[in-house]
């Protein structure tokens, strides 16, 4: 299987010299960091956390997200879905991968990061965030792997692979409640302390998550022909209609709650975001094109003539992936620190060195994602699984 | 079994994933123990710490003295100081108190701020590796050797009294003790009630300094102690006392 990722067209080659340079880029900015430390971030002691810890937060939920092609194929026995499984397990390997290496650079000791296992610390919801990430890491490429495999020999999967699938539903579901639980549970962060986040995560998880496969999907089909049925496409569009709408749903609310009941602290983060508090906004035009970018997918969505039409799809699916990157890949973590602990504001804003150290990361993602996607694709050309 | 290269890969997962398993049986034991649970007993020493904010003026003794000894560094990046103890307004100090007609002596006050050393403490609730942790007689402690520098605990203090090492902070202690260890770049540190003093009978460096008598330190589970007397004679009160992290430090204001 592996020789199908060093057998590619001029193309193929050029995307992958292309990831490769801005994986040097990344990794250069990442020297700097780890010579000077966390000072070169615009991060400080008031907003500790930023574009790293977001970006993690972004990604488990496009990792859990390859639940939804999954579950629905092993549990409903929906046959569209069949071919592209596998697709969304790689997927699933690429977002892990990217997670773990978020955690890793937002470090300040990342030579230590082992401590995490080896004094190992049930309390802590990092200690259980850690092993969950590590599990599902582990369970997609034991399952993508040997799901592959089983196609390229042209045999049924063994038993012990489905139930590794089976295991792996309800811990793609585990990952994101996990990691709704790192900011969930911390008095005095007034934003984040809600006892929806987790359901919001998984919400904004399955419609961020379909919305960047099937845009995969439509880049495959462009470069490789490789072509998902459209079957499989209106369903996984429906799902994304779906979590869409109570993705917004749940936001809505958060400021019901916030705003009804007038509590200061509670009304401060979204009046922070939204609005801007007390001159400071600097995030404001982000949350704007964040409102803007999610109520215009929703109506693609929600009409089934913009939602059938591949063209307005493929905008809506952009639309929800780059509003829910925003909402919760940068404005949902910064947004907890502010106002600080003193209820006074200090802003934050991603400087260069973690734009591109960010950059290298999901260079890193394209990477990984490519490499397994190529021998995928090359599986089912040769076993005639695909349609050309 | 035939020992070929799958095999021997299948071995080597089942051995690793078996290492794990006895790591993690022995921390479910932990767990039934409630080994994690261990709160600071009532026998022995319980430090804490009154501030009189009425006694506070204008000075910065309390602060100069710790800083110098603890090799705090003084980093000129306002968002990136380093800092153990120093002083916020009355709004800063308790954001859930204040109201708009409070007098102008109470409005200009400034209050001494450290870890509080809480008896409930979320930093250490969340910290990954027990680098931050709680010792019998109260007092939150750090490993820097062992801080991983994931910052988990300022997004769990609620009193904004952790600092991180953004830098290295060697180059900016202006006059290095050589009687207390510095810190290295990437690790969060605080004030640790001078535990350094504390174990050789001796006072914090804040509560000596300050020559008003400002601060007041000792054992709460003596009811003679210092401590004990001036909270059951003045009105005493604690920061964010509605979050349940019960401080052991109070104030009179």
């Amino acid at each position: 299987m592996i020789e199908h990722i060093f057998r590619g067209s001029k193309k193929y080659w050029m995307w992958l010299s292309f990831l490769l340079i801005m994986i040097a880029a990344g990794f250069g900015a990442y020297l700097y960091q780890f010579t000077y430390g966390l000072t070169v971030t615009g991060m400080g002691r008031d907003v500790s956390w930023g574009l790293y810890i977001g970006q993690f937060t972004f990604f488990v939920g496009v990792a859990a997200s390859a639940v939804m092609v999954v579950l629905p194929y092993y549990l409903h026995n929906v046959k569209d879905f069949g071919r592209i499984t596998v697709f969304g397990e790689f997927l699933a390997i690429a977002a892990v991968t990217m997670c773990m290496l978020f955690i890793v650079v937002d470090l300040g000791r990342p030579e230590r990061v082992l401590n995490v296992l080896i004094m190992a610390t049930p309390h802590s919801i990092m200690f259980w965030d850690m092993v969950v990430l590590s599990g599902y890491l582990l369970l997609n490429l034991l399952i993508g792997w040997n799901m592959l495999e089983a196609e390229y020999n042209a045999i049924e999967p063994a038993k012990w692979v489905k139930n590794l699938v089976y295991l792996s539903i309800p811990w793609a579901v585990s990952i994101h409640t996990v990691t709704a639980f790192l900011i969930a549970g911390l008095p005095g962060r007034h934003y984040w302390l809600t006892s929806i986040m987790a359901a919001r995560f998984l919400a904004s998880a399955f419609a961020s998550g379909p919305s960047l496969l099937i845009l995969l999907m439509l880049v495959l089909k462009k470069y490789t022909g490789f072509k998902t049925e459209e079957k499989a496409i209106h369903k996984l569009s429906l799902i994304i209609t779906y979590a869409m709408t109570i993705s917004i749903f749940f936001i809505v609310l958060e400021f019901f709650t916030a705003f009804y009941s007038q509590i200061p602290t509670h009304m401060h983060s979204l009046e922070y975001l939204f609005f801007g508090l007390e001159g400071h906004g600097v995030l404001v035009p982000f949350m704007v094109i964040f409102a803007v970018l999610a109520l215009v997918a929703l109506i693609l969505l929600l009409n089934p003539k913009t939602r059938k039409n591949q063209k307005y799809l493929a905008i809506a699916c952009s639309f929800v992936f780059v509003s829910m990157m925003i909402e919760k890949g940068l404005a949902l973590i910064v947004g907890g620190f502010i106002p600080n602990a003193f209820e006074t504001i200090t802003e934050y804003l991603p400087t260069v060195t973690e734009l591109l150290i960010t950059m290298g990361i999901w260079a890193i993602g394209g990477l990984i994602l490519t490499v397994f996607y190529k021998m995928a694709i090359g599986v089912k050309e040769q076993t005639g699984g695909a349609e050309f | 079994m035939k020992m070929d290269r799958r095999n021997f890969i299948r071995m080597c997962g089942l051995g690793l994933l078996g290492l794990g398993a006895t790591k993690a049986d022995k921390i479910f034991a932990d767990v039934t123990k409630s080994k994690y649970l261990r709160t600071a007993s009532l026998q022995g020493k319980r430090w804490a710490m009154v501030i009189d904010s009425r006694k506070c003026n204008d000075c910065d003794d309390c602060v100069a003295a710790c800083h110098k000894v603890h090799n705090v560094p003084d980093i000129n990046k306002k968002e990136q100081e380093v800092k153990w103890i120093w002083k916020e307004g009355f709004h800063g100090t308790f954001p859930d108190l204040g109201h708009q007609y409070m007098t102008e002596k109470l409005e200009k006050r400034l209050f001494p701020i450290l870890c509080n050393h809480c008896d409930n403490p979320a930093c250490v609730r969340v910290c990954p590796t027990k680098a931050t942790f709680k010792r019998e007689d109260g007092v939150i402690m750090m490993d820097y050797h062992r801080c991983i520098g994931c910052r988990y605990c300022m997004a769990g203090c609620p009193y904004g009294a952790r600092s991180f090492n953004f830098q290295d902070p060697r180059p900016y202690i202006k006059n290095m003790n050589n009687e207390y260890p510095t810190r290295t770049k990437g690790v969060v540190e605080k004030c640790n009630f001078c535990a350094e003093l504390l174990v050789k009978g001796e006072l914090p460096l804040c509560v000596q300094a300050c020559k008003k008598g400002a601060i007041t330190f000792g054992d709460l589970n003596d009811p003679a102690s210092p401590v004990r007397k001036i909270l059951e004679n003045e009105a005493t009160i604690q920061r964010k006392p509605s979050l349940g992290t019960y401080p052991s430090v109070y104030y009179i204001v």
